[in-house]
Order: C-alpha cells, then sequence, then structure tokens
C-alpha cells in the first residue's frame, strides 16, 4: 500500500503529518521525496545500510583536445548553454543537439552525478532519501528511484509513505503516478486553497484517488468552508480537520512525532483521521485483490 | 513470429513482470525455433517516456504480440500504431506464459490501463 | 538591482516577505514561482494583461519522411516513437530542442507552438507587477520562468519571488540576480534547508543575507549559525496567529501597524546590505 503526502503550498505540514501516521502505523517504509529539502531523517534516528550515488541529467562535454572552435555547436544550442567554446551546465539540457552537428565528434552527452541515494534503517522502519548534490536537476528520475528502493521493503512492512515536495512539477507527478492512494495536506489560505486545487487537478489528470486534509483549519474557517466545498464539488473525501496548535511547533523543535504528545489538539485529530485512512486502505486493498483474483481466474 | 514478454529476470523459469515501461528485462520467443532470447530493458533508466522508449524496442526487436500485466496510454498508441497485439498476463513464468499464449488462453488488452503502472502495487495490512 | 527572495524549505514566508518589501520599496515584483504562483493574492494587481508562453514541438511531413527512424534515436526524451507506419510525437516530453531536425535527412521536420503557460503583467501599490503560470500537467517550469524574466527592466529594482527549494527553477531565478534574501524559519528544518540555499547561492557566486520569519523568541540556532558562518542577518519577523490569519486573508501586513516596523526595518536594512538605491 502506497500512500504518497502531497500539498502544492509549501509549509501545509505535510512533513508532520507524514511522520505522525509513520508513527502510528508502527511498521512503516518511507520515502522522502520532497528532495529539495529533505527533513524526515531528522526525525529518525539511524543507520545508512546502503549509499549509492545517482546519475541522471546527461550534459555535454566538450573533448578540448578535438575541439576547432569553429562555433558551430553554439549555433543549435536553443538553451543559450554554449558560449566561448565551453558548455554551461546549469543550462545545459543534454539534448545532444550540438554532438550532432560537431564536424570533430567533439562532444559527447555524459550523465551526472546529481545525488546520492541512502536506505536508512531507523526504530520505525527503513527510511529511503536522498541528498542531491546543490543547483541539481532530474528530480523525477531520482524520485522514481528512491520509491523503487522503498518498495524493496514493503514485503515486511504495512505500508510506504511518500513525503512528496511542493509544487506541480515532474519531481511531484513521479511522486504520484501509480501511488495507491494521495492525501493532500491544505492550510486554509488563499495561497493555500489555490494552490490545494492545481495539484488536485493533477490528480485528477493523472486518476490517482485523492483524499484531502485541513491543517491549521481554525485560522480561517471562511476558507476552510470554501475547501470543503471545493472538496464535495469534485468528489474528494475529507479525513481530516486538525485545529491549529502550539504543541505542533514544540514537536518540530523537540524532533518528536506530534502523535507523542497525547493531550494535544492537532494529535488526536490526527488519530481520528488515522482510523478513517485506515477504513479506506482496507477497501482499496479489498477491491484489488479482487481485480487480481479475476486476473488470475484467466490463467 | 516473435512474442515480447516483460519480465523480471533472463531465465525462462523467471517471473513475468506485470510492468511494461520499467521491467528489467524482455523475453524475446522466436515461435520458429521454440528459442527464447533474453534482452535489457533500455528504457529502466528513462527519465520519462519509459513506455514509449520500452514500445520502440519491441518494434526494433520485430515483435508481432506482446505479453504483459499493464501498459500506459502512450506506449499502447505507439504499440497499436504497429499492429502489435498485447495480451494479459498474470502471476506465470515465462515460459508459462508462452505456454498460456499458444494455448488462447490470455485475453487481448484492447485499450490502454493505468498509466504508470509498474510504479509499484504491493500491499499489506495496516 | 534584481534581488532574489528564496527559502530552501517551503512554507517559510519567502512570498510574504517579498511581497512586503516590494510594496514598502517600490520596487517590481516578479512571481517567479510558476508552479504555484500566490504572490498576487497579496497584491490584487488591476489591469493585467497576459501572454502565452510557447515551446515549440516538431511536426513530420508524412510525405518526405521515410521512417528511418533517425528522430526518434535522436531524441534523448522519448518524445519520438518510430513505428513501421508512422512517427509519434508526445509533446509534454519535448524539449524543443530541435535535434530531431538536425538528423532528419530528407527534411520532414518542421515546427509548430504549443502553449505550456503564460506571463501576466499588472499594477497595485504603486509597483509593476508581474507573474508566470505554468499550465497543470505541463513537466517543464523553465520556459516559464525564462520568459517571465525577459520583462526584468534593468534600469529598475525587482524583486524575484522564487519557487521553494533549490534546484532547477530557483537557479533560473538566481541567474538574474544580482543578491539574494534567504528567509527561514528559526527550526532545525528551517536551519537544514538554510544551509542547502547557502551551499547553492555560495556556488553561484551571489551575495546573500538572512531573515528570519515566524520568530517566537528562539533565533539562537540560526543566530549561532550566521555568526559562525559570516552570514548577515538582516532581522527577525516575530510570529502571531494574527499574521497568519492576516495572510490567510491575502492582506500585506506591513500595512497593519503591528508588523509594520518589522518589515520596515528589514527593508532599511536590506537597502543598506546590497546599496540598494
Amino acid at each position: 500500500m502506497e500512500l504518497t503526502i502531497i500539498s502544492g503550498k509549501g509549509g501545509t505540514g505535510k512533513t508532520m503529518i507524514a511522520v505522525a501516521l509513520a508513527s502510528l502505523s508502527n511498521n512503516s517504509v518511507k520515502a522522502d521525496c520532497d528532495v529539495d529539502a529533505p527533513n524526515l531523517y531528522l526525525y529518525f534516528d539511524g543507520n545508512d545500510i546502503k549509499k549509492e550515488s545517482f546519475y541522471a541529467a546527461k550534459k555535454a562535454v566538450i573533448d578540448s583536445r578535438f575541439c576547432t572552435h569553429c562555433g558551430i555547436c553554439s549555433t543549435v544550442c536553443r538553451f543559450d548553454a554554449i558560449y566561448d567554446y565551453k558548455i554551461d551546465e546549469i543550462n545545459c539540457e543534454g539534448c545532444g543537439a550540438c554532438a550532432l552537428v560537431c564536424p570533430e565528434k567533439a562532444i559527447s552527452i555524459k550523465p551526472q552525478k546529481s545525488a546520492d541515494i541512502f536506505l536508512t534503517k531507523t526504530s520505525n522502519g527503513m527510511l529511503s532519501r536522498a541528498k542531491m548534490t546543490v543547483g541539481s536537476d532530474g528530480s523525477g528520475k531520482l524520485i522514481t528511484q528512491l520509491r523503487k528502493n522503498a518498495r524493496k521493503y514493503l514485503e515486511d512492512a504495512n505500508i510506504l509513505i511518500i513525503d512528496g515536495s511542493p509544487g506541480i512539477g515532474c519531481p511531484v507527478i513521479s511522486s504520484v503516478t501509480a501511488t495507491d492512494l494521495v492525501l493532500l495536506v491544505a492550510e486554509p489560505t488563499l495561497s493555500g486553497i489555490n494552490d490545494l486545487q492545481r495539484v488536485a487537478e493533477l490528480c485528477r489528470h493523472f486518476g490517482i484517488p485523492t483524499l484531502v486534509c485541513i491543517n491549521k483549519y481554525d485560522i480561517n474557517t471562511n476558507i476552510t468552508g470554501d475547501i470543503k466545498n471545493y472538496c464535495a464539488e469534485q468528489g474528494i473525501t475529507l479525513v481530516g480537520e486538525i485545529p491549529f496548535d502550539e504543541t505542533v511547533m514544540k514537536s518540530i523543535n523537540e524532533l518528536k512525532p506530534i502523535t507523542s504528545y497525547e493531550n494535544s489538539p492537532a494529535s488526536i485529530a490526527i488519530l481520528r483521521m488515522w482510523e478513517k485512512l485506515k477504513e479506506i486502505v482496507k477497501a482499496i486493498q479489498q477491491r484489488k485483490i479482487k481485480e487480481m483474483d479475476e486476473n488470475l481466474g484467466l490463467c | 513470429m516473435k512474442i515480447g514478454v516483460s519480465s523480471t529476470g533472463q531465465a525462462i523459469s523467471s517471473s513475468a513482470d506485470p510492468r511494461f515501461g520499467r521491467c528489467s528485462h524482455f523475453a524475446i520467443y522466436d515461435t520458429n525455433d521454440n528459442s527464447y532470447r533474453f534482452i535489457s530493458n533500455n528504457a529502466q533508466q528513462a527519465g520519462g517516456g519509459a513506455g514509449i522508449a520500452a514500445a520502440q524496442q519491441m518494434i526494433d526487436e520485430d515483435v508481432e504480440i506482446i505479453l504483459t500485466g499493464n501498459m500506459g496510454p502512450n506506449a499502447y498508441n505507439v504499440i497499436k500504431g504497429n499492429g502489435i497485439k498485447v495480451f494479459r498476463i498474470g502471476a506465470a513464468t515465462i515460459e508459462k506464459a508462452i505456454q498460456l499464449f499458444r494455448e488462447a488462453k490470455l485475453e487481448e488488452i484492447s485499450e490502454a490501463g493505468a498509466a504508470h503502472f509498474g510504479m509499484g502495487r504491493r500491499w499489506g495490512g495496516i | 538591482m534584481n534581488l532574489c527572495i528564496l527559502s530552501g524549505k517551503g512554507g517559510t514566508g519567502k512570498t510574504t516577505v517579498a511581497v512586503n518589501l516590494a510594496v514598502l520599496m517600490q520596487a517590481c515584483y516578479f512571481d517567479c514561482d510558476v508552479e504555484e504562483p500566490n504572490g498576487f493574492i497579496f497584491l490584487r494587481p488591476e489591469h493585467i494583461t497576459a501572454e502565452k508562453v510557447f515551446v515549440e514541438y516538431p511536426v513530420i511531413d508524412s510525405d518526405k519522411c521515410t521512417l528511418c527512424g533517425q528522430c526518434a534515436r535522436a531524441c534523448q526524451y522519448n518524445a519520438l516513437a518510430a513505428t513501421k507506419k508512422n512517427i509519434m510525437l508526445f509533446p509534454t516530453l519535448c524539449h524543443g530542442c530541435h535535434a530531431c531536425e538536425i538528423v532528419c535527412d530528407p527534411g520532414a521536420i518542421t515546427y509548430l507552438p504549443r502553449p505550456v503557460g503564460s506571463v501576466e503583467k499588472g499594477a497595485a501599490h504603486g509597483v509593476e507587477c508581474v507573474r508566470g503560470i505554468m499550465n497543470v500537467g505541463e513537466h517543464m517550469a523553465v520556459p516559464v520562468i525564462r520568459q517571465l524574466l525577459r520583462n526584468l527592466n534593468i534600469s529598475k529594482n525587482n524583486i524575484l519571488d522564487a519557487a521553494p527549494g533549490t534546484s532547477c527553477n530557483v537557479v533560473n531565478t538566481l541567474r538574474r540576480s544580482d543578491a539574494a534574501v534567504i528567509v527561514t524559519e528559526p527550526t532545525i528544518f528551517g536551519l537544514h534547508d538554510m544551509s542547502i540555499a547557502v551551499e547553492l547561492l555560495r556556488q553561484m557566486n551571489i551575495p546573500f543575507a538572512v531573515v528570519i520569519n515566524k520568530s517566537q523568541n528562539n533565533d539562537a540556532m540560526i543566530q549561532k549559525y550566521c555568526s559562525e558562518n559570516r552570514i548577515k542577518l538582516l532581522g527577525s519577523i516575530p510570529y502571531a496567529k494574527k499574521a497568519a490569519e492576516a495572510y490567510s486573508e491575502g492582506q500585506i501586513i506591513s500595512k497593519l501597524p503591528e508588523f509594520h516596523l518589522s518589515y520596515a526595518s528589514i527593508a532599511d536594512k536590506v537597502q543598506e546590505a546590497f546599496s540598494w538605491n
């Protein structure tokens, strides 16, 4: 069972909730797919049992031994990535057009290291995470690999929780494609509802079952109402409403899941949400088993 | 004729892979001489468009039939455009998959399934 | 002078700070977070003009095409597939690089534009407001960011509100920036993610300073990091539920008496730090 947690907008409390759910499930595999700002491992102490280099984006490389400074390469580059007969690695998109036209065959496109990937064994289960080399791209492919690494441990765990990144681009797309369930963490602000709608549309575009929870709902009950209306219109199930709670800040500073604070109103709301989630997950699993049986029946 | 099967490994005893775009290997079975060849799936390392790249590889291998679990819309359109037929396989070894096909026990996939299916479908209790 | 506001971590208050600085300093505001642009929610600009952002995609002339498949082979993004009957194109994967055209012997490839987003301009609070919006479902924000930033008037002062994180969207915004302000929050996450942003700025050689947002008299951790790393700390904006509520309504918070002083002070310090004219 894979659950992806995203928000559209940053800072809505996605990671706080991911940590809480991981803690409640007792045996979860986690994938920290917010690769620009990976924070999950700060909560879960553990040992790195695996580390490997990850190569993604290809970049052009000019072999200066063969370069005759004819300049033809820079005339075909659409990304302003060649000047002074040198490749600008930041702009280069690895398309290979320059390599195709170079009369001396002095240009090749080579994959660059964009991250270190880790498998970290924590007391709460395995954590798949990455540390990107600064300014690197290729996040979509990296996220696919992080999920793949995490999935190997899903046999022994109950659930794979994917902490996604903000936005609606490649990294988010790679976090939600073919996951079983998406949980959108919304905040009741004008920015929040705006971004929620965009990311919900993305999920619909890819046909993924989507749920919403509203964090800090009492900051603006009007907009909370608007979010609820939006969910009803779109047929998206609202699974949780979490109140603003100063204990959350405390839990972040103490690096403990919010669910460790029994009397915290946020914790109580998240527990209630967890019960609802379990029901939904069960229903999905039963439907999938049925589909699988039908398929096997043909064999 | 040649049949391509998405595979988790390089032996006829390997399990067929329900994913198409990002399976590790393809088995190419030739009905003329009952032979098997295994090739690595080029699309595994693709940043995007893995299904398309895998479909392209099948076309380049002159395959007429594909056996797989699920094929996304992009790959399916490429395959269909080449007149290749796709049949759905469940849990089976490569050898068994070919046998089931020859016994006409497999259902033809006539429309594309979920995109990005091969991102994992496992489950357990919570 | 182009000043970029970035954060590493999402949700620290980049847009809040960027919008308020733009108004206080009367600088043009550019919303470079084209996946989730929010600046206009606060600025509410009027007289909006919009232009579409296009990227090119290849069109194959089937009369000239020999189905050799070289184009599909040359494409690094799997945007083209060669079947026995035709060449298929998958537009959202296409980067518009023209590699296919280069390898096409019969010259069967031409290009047409397709829209991937838009750039909107307006004015509010005495400043020009410009934003980029990427269409949902598109994979690449960079063409939108690039077109957005072509509107930069270098004889004016500009505030560039970056996307969260430190990858290509932010890098492309920083390329047009002369200086930067990192907005962080006084938590271990804020510190952790700020250090990633610091590394990026140092690599790109961009002078920068830090602002702490949502402070609850717990700035010590960030202060220590800044002093150890010789980073200028421009100020600290206090956390207040009232601020969150005002933000939720899309208010320009520096117009509220309780917050005006913090923001005005930071605006002054920014001008001082970067010799703003």
